[in-house]
């Protein structure tokens, strides 16, 4: 089920934006896939990704880029059900979804906070792969439809809070220690 | 800077939540974690704020409104360490024929088991109690003890409950 993604250049790691931050909340702009910028910003959000524990996906907003790209591979995540490995995507958009359900989200941008959201467990999302520009249809369900809605989001400048299914469904997060982890590090 | 913990409860009516923060804005305080809701028909706000207001001023700021009819205490209060939760958080519901002491003797077989209840909701619907706890369990707490024993006392109590793990989506 993997896609098969062009080659892209060497990722480097970025610094991931926490909120508040405008970038986060303004639509990223269309890009051109053959733009090797383009490729470059696909490479470093896979990089910044693969390097941060638990992340599962990350959108250019997340890197101060406004504009539609992001990565997401949630492969070997026990909520998986079907997985396409790593994806990357450029000006995708979400084409069908049904069978919503709750879930609690914890985001990179928004570290101290999480949140109840309703998304759709089946989806369909077209989306241009980064330098061949090739339109890619995607149908997927379970974690991986959670994270892909959750990156498209940030492409259109949305996160977890904009979509909270009550004023009662912001929680502080709890961060959970291994035993013998000094809460101090 | 002062932290103020401050509750005001009293008749509900459009427009307390917008002069009470405008009462906190206007002394500098800055409204930082807060929670307000209806109980039963009553506005009931709590929240902690921060500034350089004394809590003698903020009190007798709010209690100039609605004519001076809210149930209004402010109290200084010292910065709590953040300390991060070891363990898991569960989601413990019941729900039943109201009673005295459903949650004292609940929430009391969460204590024995060493649990931290963050944050909790009651609602009485008629006769019917709802009772909706999140709890944080250190891992060294044998889960499913606690959700026998919360079992047997829901039985004594003739209420149903059930605990369930609250899993966080890491995106």
């Amino acid at each position: 089920m993997s896609l098969t993604l062009p080659t892209l250049p060497e990722g480097r790691v970025l610094d991931v934006v926490r909120a508040p931050s405008h970038v986060l909340s303004v639509p990223g702009s269309l890009v051109d896939p053959a733009d090797p910028s383009i490729a470059q910003l696909a490479a470093d959000l896979v990089a910044t990704m693969r390097v941060s524990p638990g992340c599962v996906g990350l959108a250019a907003p997340q890197v101060g880029i406004s504009a539609q790209a992001f990565c997401v591979d949630v492969s070997g995540h026990p909520k998986t059900r079907t997985s396409h490995g790593l994806i990357v995507l450029v000006n995708a958009e979400v084409l069908d979804t049904s069978r919503n359900e709750k879930g609690r989200e914890g985001c990179m941008s928004v570290p101290d906070l999480t949140g109840d959201v309703k998304r759709a467990t089946k989806i369909t999302v077209a989306g241009q792969l980064p330098l061949s520009g090739e339109r890619v249809l995607i149908s997927t369900d379970a974690f991986e439809a959670r994270a892909m809605l959750h990156e498209i989001d940030h492409c259109n400048g949305m996160l977890f809070l904009d979509r909270v299914t009550s004023a009662h469904a912001v929680h502080p997060r709890k961060v959970y220690l291994e035993a013998g982890e000094n809460p101090g590090q | 800077m002062t932290s103020l913990a401050i509750t005001v409860v009293g008749h509900d009516r459009p427009g307390i939540i917008a002069q009470a923060a405008e009462v906190l804005s206007d002394c500098g305080m800055n409204l930082e974690d807060s929670s307000m809701t209806l109980l039963r028909g009553h506005f009931a706000m709590t929240l902690i704020c921060a500034g350089e207001a004394d809590a003698d001023q903020i009190e007798a700021a709010l209690q100039t409104l609605e004519n001076g009819s809210l149930d209004v205490t402010v109290r200084e209060v010292a910065e709590e360490p953040h300390l991060p939760a070891l363990g898991s958080t569960y989601l413990v519901t019941v729900h039943g024929a109201d009673r005295l002491g459903i949650v004292a003797r609940l929430a009391a077989v969460v204590a024995e088991a060493g649990g931290n209840i963050t944050d909790l909701t009651t609602r009485l619907s008629g006769t019917l109690y709802v009772l909706l706890a999140e709890v944080d369990i250190p891992q060294s707490t044998n889960v499913e003890a606690l959700q026998a024993r919360l079992a047997d006392v829901s039985a004594e109590l003739g209420v149903d409950c059930t605990m369930r793990l609250l899993e966080n989506d890491e995106l």
